[in-house]
């Protein structure tokens, strides 16, 4: 039972898929302007993760080597075209605004890491725990950024006023740098910064250790 | 695990079983959730079009039920070309637009044109006429509605668009929508007047009834917008269609 536990709490923070992974960025971006389209992708992310790690790892002493990533690309793009036609079924006018970052998570790096990386070599639960936690990890980080950029952005979250708008007649000046894709770039770096602040074992050794070097060393 | 050791999962017929085996699954589950899910998807892609059209007219309700609100609606087909009522059921072929008309850029147009005539009675309160055309970024799709004099704006909406968030997407957001209402398209002759100028209208502007605010940071945009209505109630767009009504005014 710690084992699932682990697997499942490890990528929230000390394990982050986009903190310390880096993966996932680029849908981090484009659908965190606000909170809501946040929330389904969040939804979409996480229940294919999930399932394509449970479906691969019930398959994974059949699936050939020389055909592996075909093998998961073929599963994890059906879940994604399924969650994708779900949302324009029962989600449609937020899914209208994630438009192509549904499909997008094929390549999402997440869930094609996690696939090769754990779900080959653990069992279907097992699989599916770590799947629901990296798709959980995902979430918490587009879930914070999309809740700073809507606030700042548009004064609202989830399309309710919360700061009065200087245009409505309030006091809060909306900025609209937060809105545009840069600004999660800076929020998701501060938050990296944050976290390594906070947890300092996942600070990286440099690579590369600049030392003076004395003229007289270099002959 | 002595007999998974045996199984050779590399093998050339395993291979092919899981390829086509995988293949087969996979098509049968996406292709039934396409087939499942069409009528549910297509309704939700009408009952869109349907609001926002209601939306423009000024008619939506909050809560209210969209297709029973439709029925105040009446859509007729219009020949652009002669500006009359066509029963042709849908657009034909598209002609190409000359360059030096092009304000929308957008290359072609159908024959025919869908118009949505919001009804009082028996007389028309609001013609809705679609219009789309170029902005900055995208396509910018949405409905124009207009008075029954031919030349009042009663309101403009956009319910498709990539315009750059937080600046062009002004454009679909309530402030500069209210611009629109009450403008004027049309001077003394028939080519349209309205635009949209950058910055504010001054307050000893000529003409203002055919001035709209330019939106900051978003001169692009404005332009893309101006564009498309005046080619849209231009003499190559609804222009025929909209003369008829102010003759009749």
């Amino acid at each position: 039972m710690s084992e699932v536990r682990k697997v499942l709490i490890d990528p929230l923070v000390d394990n982050n898929p986009v903190t310390l992974q880096m993966l996932g960025i680029c849908s981090a971006l484009a659908v965190t302007t606000s909170l809501l389209p946040a929330l389904l992708m969040c939804v979409a992310l996480t229940s294919v993760a999930a399932l394509a790690g449970a479906a691969i790892s019930a398959l994974r002493h059949r699936i050939p080597n020389n055909i592996r990533i075909i093998v998961h690309m073929t599963i994890i793009a059906s879940l994604v075209i399924l969650v994708d036609q779900l949302l324009k079924a029962y989600a449609f006018e937020t899914s209208k605004q994630l438009s192509v970052f549904v499909g997008l998570i094929i390549t999402n790096c997440i869930v094609l890491g996690r696939a090769e990386a754990f779900a080959m070599k653990n069992g279907v639960v097992m699989s599916f725990v770590d799947g629901l936690g990296n798709g959980l990890g995902y979430s918490i980080i587009l879930i914070a950024v999309a809740t700073l950029r809507e606030l700042f952005g548009a004064g609202t979250l989830l399309g309710y006023p919360v700061l009065e708008l200087t245009s409505n007649g309030g006091w809060y000046e909306a900025n609209g740098l937060m809105l545009l894709p840069p600004s999660a770039f800076f929020i998701i770096g501060l938050l990296i910064w944050g976290i390594r602040t906070w947890r300092t074992q996942q600070v990286e050794k440099p690579d590369y250790q600049i030392h003076e070097v004395h003229r007289t060393e270099v002959y | 695990m002595s007999e998974k050791k045996e199984f050779d999962r590399d093998s050339i017929s395993n291979t092919l079983i899981i390829a086509i085996g995988l293949s087969l699954v996979c098509s049968i589950i996406v292709s039934s959730a396409a087939i499942v899910l069409k009528p549910v998807q297509e309704k939700n892609e009408e009952a869109f079009r349907q609001r926002i059209i209601l939306d423009v007219a000024g008619l939506m309700e909050p809560g209210g039920d969209i297709a029973e609100l439709f029925q105040a609606i009446e859509p007729r087909m219009v020949n652009l070309e002669t500006g009359d009522y066509t029963d042709a059921a849908d657009a034909e072929r598209n002609v190409p637009i000359p360059d030096e008309l092009d304000l929308a850029g957008i290359g072609q147009r159908p024959i025919n044109a869908p118009v949505y005539l919001v009804m009082n009675g028996d007389v028309v309160d609001q013609i809705i006429l679609p219009v789309y055309g170029k902005g900055l970024w995208s396509t910018m799709l949405g409905y124009l509605s207009v008075a029954p004099d031919g030349n009042t704006i009663k309101g403009l909406r956009f319910y498709a668009h990539a315009e750059t968030p937080g600046l062009g997407d002004q454009i679909d957001k309530e402030p500069w929508r209210a611009l629109w209402v009450g403008k004027q398209v049309y001077g003394s002759g028939d080519e349209p007047q309205i635009r949209v100028i950058r910055g504010p209208v001054a307050a000893g502007a000529q003409n203002p009834q055919h001035l709209i605010d330019g939106m900051a940071g978003a001169t692009l945009t404005g332009n893309g917008v101006s564009g498309l209505v005046r080619y849209w109630t231009g003499p190559h767009g609804f222009g025929p269609y909209l003369k008829n009504f102010r003759e009749a005014g």
